[in-house]
């Protein structure tokens, strides 16, 4: 497996509280990753360092090497650009108050598509891309706020695909959703996965089974195992995984 | 309902009366309850009588300025300045030196304020810092308005050579209304949810970018707010300005408006003017009118405009 985002000896601190601890990661091109562990193990803080969101929080300290494609995102890479390149969907949908249309425009537009028949392309092709077109198709003139919880988080995949990322971080963007936006999510991401490449936070442990390919447990700041995630479910190699597989913690 | 006040009521007497004397739980409810609602209803009709005695004041004083006042608005008095030639008098340089105050202050004002607020909600990471700021403009904001008249006359009038003028009246408002649009934009920027930031950010959005396409669309209706109050006392202000913009009579376009040494008397204190110094009343009375007006239509045409650039949530 060709590994586009490649992590070595990632320590992060936030304040005194060391969150990540000597993490080494290499996560598989066109593979969808999912990232598994007990609320407070470090899983969505290692994740948002892959698209630096980390950098939004204060007091929040970083070291070690992260690359994606080979260039080291904190040390060569504009972060705009690198936002571009690594995508992210939010736990709760975050649609603009502003039309759908719009929405999806708005990350072309940050990074200077004006053309409106380009726009017109891009809006359809990513809402194409998030099963969404033939819901709103009609109505991409009207306000984004007015569509359903599991409307808005396509939305928000169409949102995030519209730029043409490379890696699309989700971080537990079906938890707040009902079984069926659910399968619907789940369904999409197994597509995507042909273009891009998924690394998602989940705590369903059916969830990361189901769709996964690879799947990395982190368990109080460390990363106690990584592999297929066939292997991770039937042979778990550290007891812990299996102990917090099999749901006696966690 | 009763019952549930009853069983209220009795627990808070047993655990007063427990260990002096023992009442019976049957008397004991009664005499509570009906103290209690006596209480609550007194309160009541306390707050329905503040209620009556405002709108009441409220209503007399709208009705007594317009009885006063609008018998008195005379076309001639709205279209033309006072004359001594004629001998009669005219409020339109003052109608239009309010105008003018009102738009130089708000150009000005505007961007500092929302600017100031934009860092201090945004950019700025000192909690120290801000919490100083925050608090120096809640004393500027408590400050009466004659001190800023003193401190703009000293300042723009004299060190800075602008003479009695409407610049320098307008340049003394801004700094006293500074305050509130700082507030106003800062609470509603508040209120713009972080997801939205993050939403932005992570598209590879620019701050800059982000704060213009998201946040400040989101926050509109509290900047309108801020201009409606700014606008409402810098109309209202006649302290502040007699000291810095004068009292001149004479119409001027905005281009005179602008330029250093042009003194001219807004409504309010033309108002002042007439009522006091030449006991004029019934022109008084018609500025007074004609302020309340102006008022009115200000506040609702800002409210519409809110309404236009909204965000639906």
């Amino acid at each position: 497996m060709a590994s586009i985002i490649e992590v070595k000896h990632l320590n992060l601190w936030y304040g005194d509280h060391q969150a990540l601890k000597d993490i080494n990661i290499d996560i598989p091109e066109h593979k969808i990753t999912a990232l598994i562990g007990p609320s407070g193990c470090g899983k969505s803080t290692f994740m948002k360092t892959l698209n630096r969101m980390n950098d939004l929080v204060k007091n929040c300290r970083i070291e070690g090497d992260v690359r994606l494609n080979g260039h080291d995102i904190y040390k060569d890479m504009d972060v705009n650009v690198l936002r571009k390149h690594v995508g992210m969907v939010f736990q709760k949908a975050n649609p603009f108050p502003m039309s759908i249309y719009d929405n999806i425009a708005y990350g072309p537009r940050i990074h200077g598509i004006r053309n409106k028949a380009q726009l017109d392309e891009i809006v359809e092709r990513s809402l194409k891309q998030a099963a969404l077109w033939d819901e709103c198709k009609d109505r991409l003139k009207q306000n984004a706020l007015g569509m359903s919880g599991g409307q808005q988080q396509r939305l928000c995949i169409a949102r995030a695909v519209a730029v043409e990322p490379t890696v699309l971080l989700m971080d537990e963007s079906t938890s707040a959703l009902d079984p069926i936006s659910t399968a619907k999510i789940e369904e999409l991401c197994t597509e995507l996965k042909e273009n891009y490449t998924i690394v998602m936070v989940t705590h369903n442990m059916q969830q990361a089974n189901r769709i996964s390919d690879v799947t990395a447990f982190f368990l109080l700041g460390e990363l106690i195992e990584v592999g297929e995630t066939k292997d991770v479910f039937l042979n778990p190699k550290n007891p812990k995984t299996e102990e917090y597989i099999s749901g006696r913690f966690g | 309902m009763e019952k549930q006040e009853a069983v209220k009521s009795k627990k808070a007497v047993s655990a007063a009366a427990s260990g002096t004397k023992k009442m019976t739980m049957e008397t004991d409810i009664h005499k509570i309850s009906a103290s209690r609602r006596a209480v609550s209803g007194i309160w009541k009709g306390l707050m329905i009588a503040s209620f009556v005695l405002i709108m009441a004041l409220l209503i007399f004083l709208i009705g007594y300025i317009c009885y006063r006042g609008l018998p008195n608005i005379t076309w001639q008095l709205v279209s033309s300045e006072p004359s001594l030639l004629t001998e009669t008098d005219g409020i339109l340089p003052n109608i239009l030196n309010t105008i003018y105050i009102v738009i130089m202050t708000l150009v000005i004002v505007l961007p500092l304020g929302v600017g100031t607020a934009i860092y201090l909600n945004e950019y700025a990471t000192n909690a120290k810092l801000v919490a100083i700021i925050e608090l120096a403009t809640e004393t500027l904001a408590g400050i009466p308005s004659i001190i800023y008249g003193l401190a703009g006359m000293l300042i723009f009038v004299q060190f800075f050579s602008l003479g009695t003028s409407l610049l320098a009246g307008s340049l003394t408002l801004v700094i006293m209304t500074l305050p509130t649009i700082i507030r106003t934009t800062q609470e509603s920027l508040k209120t713009v949810p972080d997801s939205y930031r993050e939403g932005s950010l992570a598209l590879g959005s620019g701050k800059w970018h982000m704060i213009r396409t998201v946040v400040l669309p989101s926050s509109i209706d509290g900047i309108v707010t801020g201009c409606i109050l700014a606008i409402g006392r810098v109309v209202g202000e006649s302290a502040a300005l007699l000291f810095t913009a004068g009292m001149a009579n004479k119409i001027m376009n905005f281009g005179q408006a602008l330029t250093p040494g042009n003194a001219g008397s807004t409504l309010t204190v033309a108002l002042y003017m007439y009522a006091k110094e030449r006991g004029e009343f019934d022109i008084a009375f018609a500025i007074a009118a004609i302020l309340l007006i102006l008022t009115l239509i200000i506040n609702f045409s800002a409210k519409i405009v809110a309404n236009k650039l909204k965000v639906k949530k």
